[in-house]
């Protein structure tokens, strides 16, 4: 595929599981008195994006908050409604599923939650809770136990049994982000979507928990998209990144070549303020402009234009496709040929 | 070494909880030098929001200072009575909470809050204030024009940087930010700790910076306290204790933290294991039910915190041999089955 084809892969291997096309999500904001009086706005939370992630491939998606990255993962699961554009999974049009089909594809689609203490009721046991998801896919209840205990096992909580009878408040968060993905995973699904799954843990139990993101996605080959506003974790976790701002995509390609040559400007930034645990770090003023933009009124042409240290004329008139530049897809008039620049 | 802004003596925190009680905080000691900035750091429950808070004397109703002292420019803040102590917070010592939406009154302008401390506790008048808030404003890289803003019309970032002149408004010796930069994006994030070093540096002032996060620590830091389990695990210059670590949970800290500077390929080790309930912490050292190096001393008798370099302080009874550990520490089978 046009994409990042980083690796030789096989034909079915690269065929595109998931195909976003000039996808939408735009709020209007404001009540009937600001529409009367000519002023309710519209909040762009997704627009016009467009990607395709192929099987087996992890894509971080990163930004900012407000970028658009968690409503992104929501249209992906049909948890929002798209005000335009199509998602295609498995050639099938997620935006037209309706009842049975719907049902089938959240069975093939899951979502792994930020915080685990609110994804879990509090009241269910942990077999409750794992057993919810399997008799809503009609699993018959002999085969639940042997599932859940399999499921606890795959994300490496050992001795599943001791567990199986334990309320929420017994566990620690790393346990309990770990049965929250175990839940996720119990209908062996194709397709996950992992929000900040790890942001609310202490730092010694989060490498556990995404060493066991990783071995998962391996074993079952899953097509996982995994939302973070950390680049360190991304690079953790996913082979591909793409970075969003206000709504669109700025950049798109191998996430290695990203944190080593970030070509967007914008991804300059952000690359450049990612502290790292060692002494030795710049510490010189970041390449942006100060001050996030207002979602309600972004600059025309390029969104990102007023925050940017290299803006030119062209920018504020023209909004900036996205661009084959080398492996990665670039959303900057720097990189167009006709441009001449860089 | 001229003596230190602040020194922290054996200091105990504890809660009532359910007809018991639990140290939060056991024994920590630690000294706050003048004119820098000293990174508290460690994980959810280790002690370090309490020590921060516990400094300047606002706990939480069921918490109590159960012993140690605080000294404080030559004064005892943990003996003295509370109108005295009262008289040094925001003058003396003033704190920077986590989210300045929560110590920012919603239903006033910015303006009036920092009048509010200017005038009732700074007794400027009217004119003097508002310079003064003009001159804070600018410190922290707000226009003026803003003054008049209520804090729900400021982002993040910039209702952080108002919470800074709030706590500058009054030119205090100390400053205690209780995980600043935490609620922010990357690059919010990375401005507000570059204002919070240029003031510091500018004020001569001393900043204790609360944070979960090493790298956050790496970045501003020139003093670190690393804490475990309410105890001082590890105490240095920065540099010293994140590039030559003596405590192994320190070490395995750094295992477990992404770095975007190392190698692609390089795996990320957790610490198995939990922190200890401490309610009934274990007997000896809090970290050797985790620690891969744990010898049988370790699991009965407390280590003392020891010098072993300059200013470099470790609670390990293995600090010794901390050279050999840290080469093992890097491995990750090292840590695959604690001890």
């Amino acid at each position: 595929m046009a994409g990042a084809g980083m690796r030789p892969i096989d034909p079915i291997a690269s065929e595109p599981l998931v195909s976003i096309r000039d996808v939408q999500l735009h709020y209007r904001m404001g009540g009937i008195f600001s529409a009367m009086r000519g002023r309710s706005s519209v909040v762009k939370a997704v627009d016009g994006v467009s990607f395709e992630i192929r099987r087996g491939e992890s894509v971080g998606l990163l930004g900012e908050s407000g970028c658009g990255k968690t409503s992104m993962g929501r249209l992906l699961l049909k948890l929002e409604e798209a005000t335009g554009g199509e998602i295609v999974f498995a050639g099938e049009p997620v935006t037209a599923l309706k009842r049975a089909a719907l049902k089938r594809y959240r069975a093939r689609a899951q979502l792994i939650f930020q915080n685990p203490f609110d994804a879990v009721n509090p009241r269910f046991s942990i077999r409750a809770a794992l057993s919810e998801p399997l008799e809503n896919a009609g699993i018959p209840a002999a085969e639940r136990e042997g599932r859940i205990v399999k499921a606890l096992e795959l994300v490496r909580l050992p001795q599943p049994q001791q567990f199986l009878d334990r309320y929420p408040h017994q566990l620690s968060g790393g346990q309990l982000q770990r049965v929250v993905m175990a839940r996720a995973l119990i209908l062996e699904p194709d397709f996950v979507v992992a929000d900040e799954p790890v942001s609310m843990l202490d730092v010694s139990v989060r490498a556990g928990v995404l060493n066991v993101f990783r071995d998962v996605r391996d074993r079952l080959g899953l097509t996982a998209i995994y939302i973070s506003h950390d680049l360190a974790l991304v690079r953790y976790v996913c082979e591909r990144t793409i970075v969003m701002y206000l709504g669109k995509v700025m950049e798109d390609g191998p996430t290695e070549d990203i944190v080593r040559e970030p070509l967007h400007p914008y991804t300059q930034a952000l690359v450049a303020a990612v502290p790292v645990p060692q002494p030795d770090q710049s510490h010189d003023p970041l390449p942006i402009g100060r001050g996030a933009p207002d979602p309600r009124n972004p600059p025309s042409g390029c969104v990102f234009r007023d925050r940017c240290p290299y803006a030119f004329e062209r920018c504020p008139v023209e909004v900036p496709r996205l661009r084959q530049v080398g492996t990665r897809k670039v959303a900057c008039h720097l990189f167009d040929d006709t441009t001449g620049k860089q | 070494m001229t003596e230190p802004l602040l020194s922290v003596r054996n200091l105990k925190v504890s809660y009532a909880v359910g007809g018991g009680s639990v140290d939060a905080v056991d024994g920590a000691s630690f000294d706050v030098p003048r004119g820098s900035i000293l990174g508290l750091v460690g994980e959810s429950g280790c002690g370090k929001t309490t020590v921060a808070r516990a400094i300047t004397r606002v706990i939480a109703d069921n918490a109590r200072i159960t012993g140690g002292e605080m000294i404080f420019e030559g004064t005892d803040i943990a003996a003295i009575p509370e109108r005295q102590m009262n008289a040094l917070r925001w003058r003396d010592i003033a704190f920077i909470p986590q989210s300045a939406m929560n110590s920012l009154d919603p239903v006033y302008t910015v303006e009036s809050q920092l009048h509010e401390v200017l005038r009732r506790r700074g007794g400027m008048d009217r004119r003097a204030a508002q310079a003064r808030a003009e001159e804070l404003f600018e410190m922290v890289g707000i226009e003026k024009s803003r003054l008049r803003d209520y804090p729900h019309q400021f982002s993040g970032g910039m209702r952080q940087r108002v919470a800074i002149a709030l706590a500058l408004a009054l030119n205090p010796k100390l400053v205690i930010a209780d995980e600043p930069v935490t609620a922010l994006d990357v690059i919010v994030q990375r401005q507000i700790l570059d204002q919070l070093r240029e003031l510091q540096a500018m004020l001569g002032i001393s900043v204790i910076l609360v944070t979960h996060d090493i790298s956050v620590v790496a970045y501003v830091c020139d003093r670190t306290v690393v804490m475990y389990a309410g105890r001082i695990a590890e105490e240095g210059p920065m540099e010293a204790v994140l590039t030559r670590p003596m405590h192994p949970y320190t070490m395995g800290l750094r295992n477990a933290f992404p770095d975007l500077k190392g190698a692609a390929s390089g795996t990320l080790t957790p610490i198995e294991g939990a922190p200890p309930n401490l309610a009934s912490p274990p007997p000896g050292c809090r970290f050797a039910p985790r620690c891969p190096f744990a010898l049988e001393v370790c699991t009965r008798a407390q280590p003392p915190l020891r010098e072993l370099a300059s200013g470099h302080r470790v609670a390990c009874h293995r600090a010794d041999e901390a050279p050999v550990l840290r080469e093992l520490a890097v491995r990750t089978e090292t840590w695959l089955v604690p001890a």
